[in-house]
């Protein structure tokens, strides 16, 4: 008796906790139509900045990519020359391509970077129908000269606005072929340097 | 209004209150599975349903779309002609209830389809009917699962119905009428959920067990039997099931109202809300005690099911229906 009792009492229980609930506020976030508010440092996708005149800060010195654990960038260095002036340097990148299907979002190639050119924004709507869509090259990464310069990403307490440079909106132009390729590039690239280290 | 229907043929003023009706339940049972999802969502701590229309009102005409576009299989081991016309079982004697509940009253019953003297004991009959439908089409789909839910819905429903009938017959006894508008008329002074608690209390129970809804679902036991009786079912022969399933609720959610809580008679001396609002208020908090039970508590074991039924609701009821007949006799 006093057994059955205590389950009328633990029902009741239960009936509270869920009438509880009823008027709770739910966690949700409409995903779509109201977005999360990121850490102030979130880590999404990259961008390549440029300097106050234009100029890309990148100057092709692959550092990023050896550093990647996922082996998703591939630098093409390539020199300056008056006709082609991309940098301030002798070297700057004739290409420069991020997977971001292997891409961790660890950050380090921002750490590797001497010249503060590669950063990750907030940016994380990314999604697309094809895998060659997630081979970013320059036409996307790199920033609009009018997007300005930006804190480089060890000065930033509060992050990159998200309003900053255009990357995610563009369409790729790489096409299938070369975005297999890009990744394959890097890890026989890497399997080189360790060659020759070795 | 009388006076028309005075004139017109009486076989043309059912057929029409039977479309009123049909129409009237059919958007209701729509709803009332947007409403189910709904509350229950609130009370997971999720939104529920909102993506067609605001709050979500469009996901019945959307679920019923995808339901009519489904693929309608026949299992091969089926016994075709049973396989078929179960579904239709299950939904003729779900709405055949419907035809003699009285919404309202005006004293000339304009608002039931038929007043029938013998109305709790018809809507008995046609709920009885239903698990011919549950257990024909687990006997039907020739395979094991249907058929595990449907051995156990005939044994269910028939442990459940005796309790359920043996609760409602204090009310019957107290009211001296089976008819359902008398029985409403004689809480004129005080709601039966008063004097007969106890009967209430065992018949939202066994009513929830004989409409297979949790925690009382094992003839569905989506978690063991994949579906119960309704597994191999799909499309809208599925539909069917649900929309009977979904029109049981209503109705044991109106006989409640209709033997516990006075019909359509007013709350607090509120005589200026029509009557119809008050028994729809009413039944939609049955509805409401239902969604409520189904995420409170989880699903009962089969044999506790069984020993609750028999051991302690049958008995349970009989003494309440002795106590009241005793009352009955004995008082002044």
């Amino acid at each position: 008796m006093r057994k059955s009792l205590f389950n009328i009492a633990a029902l009741l229980t239960g009936f509270r906790t869920t009438f509880g609930y009823f008027f709770a506020k739910q966690p949700t976030i409409a995903y779509p139509d109201v977005k999360k508010q990121h850490a102030p440092r979130f880590h999404g996708l990259h961008e390549l900045r440029r300097y106050a005149d234009g100029q890309e800060r990148c100057i092709g010195c692959e550092l990023c990519s050896i550093a990647c654990p996922a082996n998703a960038i591939t630098v093409i260095g390539g020199e300056n020359t008056p006709e082609l002036r991309r940098s301030p340097g002798e070297r700057g990148a004739a290409s420069y391509e991020i997977d971001e299907l292997r891409c961790i979002f660890c950050g380090m190639c921002e750490e590797a970077c001497p010249t503060d050119a590669i950063v990750l924004t907030p940016r994380f709507e990314m999604a697309d129908y094809r895998r060659s869509g997630f081979v970013y090259a320059k036409d996307r990464l790199l920033v609009p000269p009018e997007a300005g310069v930006g804190e480089a990403p060890n000065e930033r307490p509060n992050g990159i606005p998200s309003d900053l440079g255009f990357v995610a909106k563009k369409k790729s132009t790489v096409d299938i072929q070369t975005g297999y390729s890009a990744t394959h590039r890097g890890t026989i690239l890497k399997t080189q340097r360790r060659g020759l280290a070795g | 209004m009388n006076d028309v229907l005075g004139v017109l043929p009486w076989w043309v003023v059912v057929v029409v209150k039977s479309a009123i009706v049909l129409a009237v339940v059919i958007t209701t049972f729509a709803y009332s599975m947007l409403f189910e999802r709904k509350v229950m969502a609130w009370m997971q701590l999720r939104p529920g349903p909102n993506r067609t229309g605001p709050w979500g009102m469009l996901q019945p005409a959307a679920d019923a779309v995808k339901m009519m576009f489904k693929e309608d299989l026949t299992p091969l081991t089926a016994d075709r002609f049973v396989y078929r016309l179960a579904p239709f079982l299950s939904l003729l004697a779900a709405m055949g209830a419907f035809a003699i509940i009285p919404f309202s009253e005006d004293g000339q019953g304009l608002w039931s389809v038929g007043d029938v003297n013998a109305g709790i004991l018809f809507i008995f009959a046609c709920t009885s009917i239903g698990i011919y439908g549950i257990s024909l089409a687990g006997w039907a789909s020739g395979s094991k699962f249907p058929l595990l839910g449907s051995v156990r819905a005939t044994a269910q429903m028939i442990s459940y119905e005796l309790a359920m009938t043996m609760s409602v017959v204090g009310v019957l006894v107290l009211a001296g009428t089976t008819s359902l508008a008398g029985i409403v008329h004689a809480q004129h002074k005080v709601w039966y959920v008063v004097p007969q608690f106890l009967g209430f209390v065992i018949y939202i129970i066994t009513a929830v067990a004989e409409t297979n809804r949790a925690p009382f679902d094992l003839v569905e036991a989506e978690t063991e039997l994949v579906g119960g009786f309704h597994t191999e079912y799909s499309g809208l022969r599925f539909g069917l099931f649900f929309i009977a399933e979904y029109l049981n609720m209503i109705t044991v959610a109106c006989i409640a109202t209709l033997l516990f809580f006075g019909g359509w008679g007013p709350l607090f001396g509120l005589v200026a809300v029509p009557g119809l609002v008050w028994f729809l208020l009413k039944a939609a908090g049955f509805l409401f005690l239902y969604i409520w039970l189904r995420t409170t508590l989880p699903r009962f074991r089969y044999d506790r099911l069984m020993a609750f039924g028999w051991k302690v609701l049958l008995p349970l009821a009989t003494l309440n229906l002795v106590a009241t007949a005793a009352y009955i006799a004995l008082a002044p």
